[in-house]
Protein backbone atom coordinates (compact mmCIF):
# COMPACT_ATOMS: atom_id res chain seq x y z
CA UNK A 1 0.00 0.00 0.00
CA UNK A 2 1.30 3.44 -0.83
CA UNK A 3 0.85 6.43 1.42
CA UNK A 4 -1.37 9.32 0.38
CA UNK A 5 0.06 12.59 -0.85
CA UNK A 6 0.27 15.24 1.86
CA UNK A 7 -3.14 16.61 2.74
CA UNK A 8 -4.80 18.88 5.26
CA UNK A 9 -8.36 18.25 6.38
CA UNK A 10 -9.85 21.60 7.36
CA UNK A 11 -11.77 20.68 10.50
CA UNK A 12 -13.96 22.80 12.78
CA UNK A 13 -12.16 21.61 15.91
CA UNK A 14 -8.74 22.36 14.52
CA UNK A 15 -9.89 25.83 13.45
CA UNK A 16 -11.34 26.54 16.90
CA UNK A 17 -8.07 25.56 18.59
CA UNK A 18 -5.96 27.49 16.08
CA UNK A 19 -7.99 30.68 16.60
CA UNK A 20 -7.90 30.14 20.36
CA UNK A 21 -4.09 29.97 20.30
CA UNK A 22 -4.13 33.38 18.62
CA UNK A 23 -6.50 34.77 21.25
CA UNK A 24 -9.09 35.23 18.50
CA UNK A 25 -12.65 34.82 19.82
CA UNK A 26 -14.30 35.62 16.49
CA UNK A 27 -17.43 33.39 16.32
CA UNK A 28 -16.88 32.74 12.60
CA UNK A 29 -13.98 30.48 13.71
CA UNK A 30 -15.79 28.58 16.48
CA UNK A 31 -19.60 28.92 16.41
CA UNK A 32 -21.27 26.61 13.92
CA UNK A 33 -24.67 28.34 13.99
CA UNK A 34 -23.20 31.82 13.69
CA UNK A 35 -20.98 30.66 10.84
CA UNK A 36 -23.84 28.91 9.01
CA UNK A 37 -25.76 32.15 9.01
CA UNK A 38 -22.76 34.15 7.80
CA UNK A 39 -22.06 34.92 4.16
CA UNK A 40 -19.72 31.90 4.14
CA UNK A 41 -22.26 29.31 5.30
CA UNK A 42 -19.66 27.50 7.39
CA UNK A 43 -16.87 28.02 9.87
CA UNK A 44 -13.93 29.55 8.03
CA UNK A 45 -10.20 29.33 8.74
CA UNK A 46 -8.08 32.25 9.95
CA UNK A 47 -5.45 33.60 7.52
CA UNK A 48 -2.44 31.59 8.74
CA UNK A 49 -4.32 28.33 9.38
CA UNK A 50 -2.57 26.25 6.70
CA UNK A 51 0.57 26.49 8.82
CA UNK A 52 -0.98 23.59 10.75
CA UNK A 53 -0.28 21.36 7.73
CA UNK A 54 2.99 20.65 9.56
CA UNK A 55 1.00 18.08 11.55
CA UNK A 56 0.30 16.25 8.30
CA UNK A 57 3.82 16.54 6.92
CA UNK A 58 5.23 13.03 7.22
CA UNK A 59 8.77 14.41 7.04
CA UNK A 60 8.43 17.26 9.53
CA UNK A 61 11.37 17.52 11.88
CA UNK A 62 9.39 19.82 14.17
CA UNK A 63 7.90 17.10 16.36
CA UNK A 64 9.33 14.21 18.35
CA UNK A 65 9.02 10.74 16.84
CA UNK A 66 8.59 7.57 18.85
CA UNK A 67 11.86 5.73 19.35
CA UNK A 68 14.00 8.55 17.98
CA UNK A 69 16.11 11.00 19.98
CA UNK A 70 14.53 14.45 20.34
CA UNK A 71 16.58 17.61 20.80
CA UNK A 72 14.43 18.96 23.63
CA UNK A 73 15.15 18.33 27.30
CA UNK A 74 14.34 15.19 29.26
CA UNK A 75 16.81 13.66 31.66
CA UNK A 76 19.37 16.01 30.16
CA UNK A 77 18.97 19.54 28.69
CA UNK A 78 18.95 18.06 25.18
CA UNK A 79 18.34 14.57 23.91
CA UNK A 80 20.64 15.06 20.91
CA UNK A 81 23.89 16.53 22.26
CA UNK A 82 25.43 16.87 18.82
CA UNK A 83 22.58 19.04 17.52
CA UNK A 84 24.04 22.21 19.00
CA UNK A 85 27.46 21.77 17.43
CA UNK A 86 28.36 22.69 13.89
CA UNK A 87 26.03 22.38 10.98
CA UNK A 88 23.98 25.07 9.34
CA UNK A 89 21.24 26.91 11.16
CA UNK A 90 17.98 27.27 9.23
CA UNK A 91 15.54 30.02 10.11
CA UNK A 92 12.11 30.97 8.86
CA UNK A 93 12.76 34.47 7.50
CA UNK A 94 9.56 35.34 5.65
CA UNK A 95 6.09 34.00 5.01
CA UNK A 96 3.65 35.08 2.30
CA UNK A 97 0.15 33.86 1.50
CA UNK A 98 -1.99 34.49 -1.56
CA UNK A 99 -5.67 33.67 -0.99
CA UNK A 100 -7.60 32.49 -4.03
CA UNK A 101 -10.81 31.85 -2.10
CA UNK A 102 -12.04 31.59 1.49
CA UNK A 103 -10.97 28.39 3.27
CA UNK A 104 -13.93 26.67 4.99
CA UNK A 105 -14.35 23.85 7.48
CA UNK A 106 -15.10 20.77 5.41
CA UNK A 107 -12.55 21.61 2.77
CA UNK A 108 -9.88 19.04 2.26
CA UNK A 109 -6.64 20.32 0.84
CA UNK A 110 -3.76 18.52 -0.74
CA UNK A 111 -0.48 20.32 -0.95
CA UNK A 112 2.82 20.15 -2.74
CA UNK A 113 5.97 22.10 -1.95
CA UNK A 114 8.66 22.96 -4.44
CA UNK A 115 11.87 24.93 -4.08
CA UNK A 116 11.88 28.38 -5.65
CA UNK A 117 14.53 31.05 -6.11
CA UNK A 118 17.81 30.82 -4.18
CA UNK A 119 20.01 33.83 -3.41
CA UNK A 120 22.81 34.79 -1.05
CA UNK A 121 23.80 37.78 1.05
CA UNK A 122 27.08 38.51 2.78
CA UNK A 123 26.95 39.32 6.47
CA UNK A 124 29.24 41.98 7.86
CA UNK A 125 31.42 39.26 9.37
CA UNK A 126 31.92 37.72 5.93
CA UNK A 127 29.59 34.75 6.46
CA UNK A 128 27.31 33.91 3.58
CA UNK A 129 23.58 33.69 4.24
CA UNK A 130 21.69 31.54 1.76
CA UNK A 131 18.02 32.30 1.19
CA UNK A 132 15.59 29.99 -0.52
CA UNK A 133 11.95 30.33 -1.49
CA UNK A 134 9.71 27.34 -0.86
CA UNK A 135 6.42 27.47 -2.70
CA UNK A 136 3.49 25.44 -1.38
CA UNK A 137 0.24 25.15 -3.32
CA UNK A 138 -2.87 24.10 -1.42
CA UNK A 139 -5.63 22.73 -3.65
CA UNK A 140 -9.15 21.58 -2.88
CA UNK A 141 -10.82 18.31 -3.87
CA UNK A 142 -11.56 19.62 -7.35
CA UNK A 143 -7.94 20.64 -7.85
CA UNK A 144 -8.64 24.37 -7.58
CA UNK A 145 -5.92 26.45 -6.01
CA UNK A 146 -7.09 27.78 -2.60
CA UNK A 147 -3.90 29.21 -1.09
CA UNK A 148 -0.40 29.72 -2.44
CA UNK A 149 2.22 30.03 0.29
CA UNK A 150 5.79 31.21 -0.10
CA UNK A 151 8.23 30.66 2.75
CA UNK A 152 11.70 32.12 2.76
CA UNK A 153 14.18 30.02 4.68
CA UNK A 154 17.63 31.40 5.48
CA UNK A 155 20.57 29.17 6.18
CA UNK A 156 23.45 30.48 8.28
CA UNK A 157 26.79 28.67 8.36
CA UNK A 158 26.84 28.18 12.13
CA UNK A 159 24.85 29.01 15.24
CA UNK A 160 24.13 32.57 16.26
CA UNK A 161 20.64 33.81 16.95
CA UNK A 162 17.69 31.67 16.13
CA UNK A 163 14.00 31.91 15.55
CA UNK B 1 -15.94 45.70 8.58
CA UNK B 2 -14.51 48.53 6.63
CA UNK B 3 -16.08 50.30 3.70
CA UNK B 4 -14.04 51.89 0.96
CA UNK B 5 -15.43 55.26 1.92
CA UNK B 6 -13.85 54.98 5.38
CA UNK B 7 -10.37 54.54 4.03
CA UNK B 8 -7.79 56.87 2.61
CA UNK B 9 -4.13 56.39 1.87
CA UNK B 10 -2.25 57.09 5.07
CA UNK B 11 -5.05 55.94 7.38
CA UNK B 12 -3.41 54.23 10.37
CA UNK B 13 -5.07 51.69 12.64
CA UNK B 14 -3.22 50.51 15.73
CA UNK B 15 -4.34 47.72 18.01
CA UNK B 16 -2.68 45.75 20.82
CA UNK B 17 -2.75 42.13 19.66
CA UNK B 18 -1.32 40.64 22.84
CA UNK B 19 -0.67 42.16 26.25
CA UNK B 20 1.92 40.27 28.32
CA UNK B 21 2.50 37.31 26.01
CA UNK B 22 2.51 34.14 28.09
CA UNK B 23 4.52 30.95 27.75
CA UNK B 24 1.17 29.17 27.84
CA UNK B 25 0.03 30.95 24.68
CA UNK B 26 3.30 29.99 22.98
CA UNK B 27 2.65 26.37 24.00
CA UNK B 28 -0.91 26.64 22.63
CA UNK B 29 0.52 27.83 19.33
CA UNK B 30 3.08 25.02 19.28
CA UNK B 31 0.22 22.55 19.70
CA UNK B 32 -1.97 23.90 16.93
CA UNK B 33 0.80 24.63 14.44
CA UNK B 34 2.72 21.40 14.94
CA UNK B 35 5.96 23.32 15.47
CA UNK B 36 7.37 21.73 18.62
CA UNK B 37 10.87 23.13 18.18
CA UNK B 38 12.06 23.20 21.81
CA UNK B 39 13.31 26.76 21.32
CA UNK B 40 9.64 27.74 21.67
CA UNK B 41 8.41 25.56 24.51
CA UNK B 42 11.32 24.11 26.48
CA UNK B 43 12.86 26.56 28.94
CA UNK B 44 15.69 24.15 29.83
CA UNK B 45 16.70 23.64 26.21
CA UNK B 46 16.20 27.28 25.26
CA UNK B 47 18.42 28.57 28.05
CA UNK B 48 20.98 25.82 28.64
CA UNK B 49 21.47 24.48 25.12
CA UNK B 50 20.49 27.33 22.80
CA UNK B 51 21.77 30.05 25.14
CA UNK B 52 18.66 32.20 24.77
CA UNK B 53 17.24 34.25 27.67
CA UNK B 54 14.04 32.15 27.63
CA UNK B 55 11.68 30.53 25.14
CA UNK B 56 10.83 32.66 22.12
CA UNK B 57 7.50 32.97 20.34
CA UNK B 58 7.09 31.37 16.94
CA UNK B 59 7.36 33.94 14.16
CA UNK B 60 4.13 32.48 12.83
CA UNK B 61 2.40 33.18 16.15
CA UNK B 62 3.29 36.85 15.70
CA UNK B 63 2.10 36.72 12.09
CA UNK B 64 -1.12 35.06 13.22
CA UNK B 65 -1.69 37.89 15.71
CA UNK B 66 -1.18 40.38 12.89
CA UNK B 67 -3.71 38.36 10.89
CA UNK B 68 -6.25 38.84 13.69
CA UNK B 69 -5.70 42.60 13.51
CA UNK B 70 -6.33 42.44 9.74
CA UNK B 71 -9.48 40.33 9.90
CA UNK B 72 -10.89 42.43 12.76
CA UNK B 73 -10.26 45.54 10.68
CA UNK B 74 -11.28 44.43 7.18
CA UNK B 75 -13.85 41.79 8.10
CA UNK B 76 -13.94 38.00 7.81
CA UNK B 77 -12.59 36.28 4.74
CA UNK B 78 -11.57 39.51 2.99
CA UNK B 79 -7.81 39.01 2.57
CA UNK B 80 -6.40 38.29 -0.87
CA UNK B 81 -2.74 38.53 0.13
CA UNK B 82 -0.81 38.64 3.41
CA UNK B 83 2.93 38.31 3.89
CA UNK B 84 5.98 39.65 5.59
CA UNK B 85 9.32 39.22 7.23
CA UNK B 86 10.23 38.13 10.74
CA UNK B 87 12.46 41.00 11.86
CA UNK B 88 13.14 40.26 15.52
CA UNK B 89 12.12 37.73 18.15
CA UNK B 90 9.11 38.08 20.42
CA UNK B 91 9.36 36.88 24.00
CA UNK B 92 7.16 36.05 26.99
CA UNK B 93 6.03 39.26 28.67
CA UNK B 94 5.97 41.18 25.39
CA UNK B 95 3.11 43.47 24.57
CA UNK B 96 2.72 43.52 20.80
CA UNK B 97 0.91 46.18 18.81
CA UNK B 98 -0.14 45.79 15.18
CA UNK B 99 0.01 48.95 13.10
CA UNK B 100 -1.90 48.89 9.82
CA UNK B 101 -1.24 51.74 7.37
CA UNK B 102 -3.33 52.03 4.22
CA UNK B 103 -1.03 52.42 1.20
CA UNK B 104 -3.57 52.21 -1.63
CA UNK B 105 -7.33 52.15 -2.10
CA UNK B 106 -8.68 50.67 -5.33
CA UNK B 107 -12.28 51.71 -6.06
CA UNK B 108 -13.13 48.53 -7.93
CA UNK B 109 -14.33 48.22 -11.46
CA UNK B 110 -16.77 45.88 -13.18
CA UNK B 111 -16.71 42.58 -11.32
CA UNK B 112 -13.62 43.58 -9.31
CA UNK B 113 -14.69 44.62 -5.82
CA UNK B 114 -13.06 47.60 -4.17
CA UNK B 115 -9.90 46.71 -2.29
CA UNK B 116 -7.13 48.19 -0.21
CA UNK B 117 -3.43 47.57 0.27
CA UNK B 118 -1.95 47.95 3.71
CA UNK B 119 1.43 47.91 5.38
CA UNK B 120 1.46 45.63 8.40
CA UNK B 121 3.89 46.13 11.22
CA UNK B 122 4.01 44.48 14.65
CA UNK B 123 6.07 46.29 17.26
CA UNK B 124 6.98 45.41 20.83
CA UNK B 125 6.77 47.72 23.83
CA UNK B 126 10.20 49.18 23.00
CA UNK B 127 8.96 50.10 19.53
CA UNK B 128 11.10 47.42 17.86
CA UNK B 129 9.45 45.89 14.80
CA UNK B 130 9.19 42.11 15.16
CA UNK B 131 7.19 41.59 11.95
CA UNK B 132 6.84 43.76 8.88
CA UNK B 133 4.86 43.10 5.72
CA UNK B 134 1.88 43.89 3.57
CA UNK B 135 -1.65 42.69 2.98
CA UNK B 136 -4.46 43.30 0.51
CA UNK B 137 -8.14 43.02 1.29
CA UNK B 138 -11.43 43.27 -0.52
CA UNK B 139 -13.65 45.97 0.89
CA UNK B 140 -17.38 45.99 1.24
CA UNK B 141 -18.85 48.09 -1.51
CA UNK B 142 -19.89 51.50 -0.18
CA UNK B 143 -23.48 51.36 1.11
Amino acid sequence: MSESEPYLPVEEGAIMLFARALGDENPVYRDREYARNSEFGAVIAPPTFVQSATHFNPDSGLRPRPGEPWRGSGRTPTGTPSSSEGGALRLHAEQHFTYHRVLRAGDELTWTTRPGRTWTKQRRNGDTMTFQDQITEYRDRSGELVITARSVVVELPSSGGSR
Amino acid sequence: MTAATDLAVGTVHEVVVVDDLTRTQIVQYAGVSGDFNPLHSDEVYATQVAGNPTVMAHGMLVMGLAGKALTDYFGDGRLTQFGGRFKASAWPGDTLTARLTITAVHPGEGSDPPSADVDVEVVNADGVAVFGGTASAQLDPPA
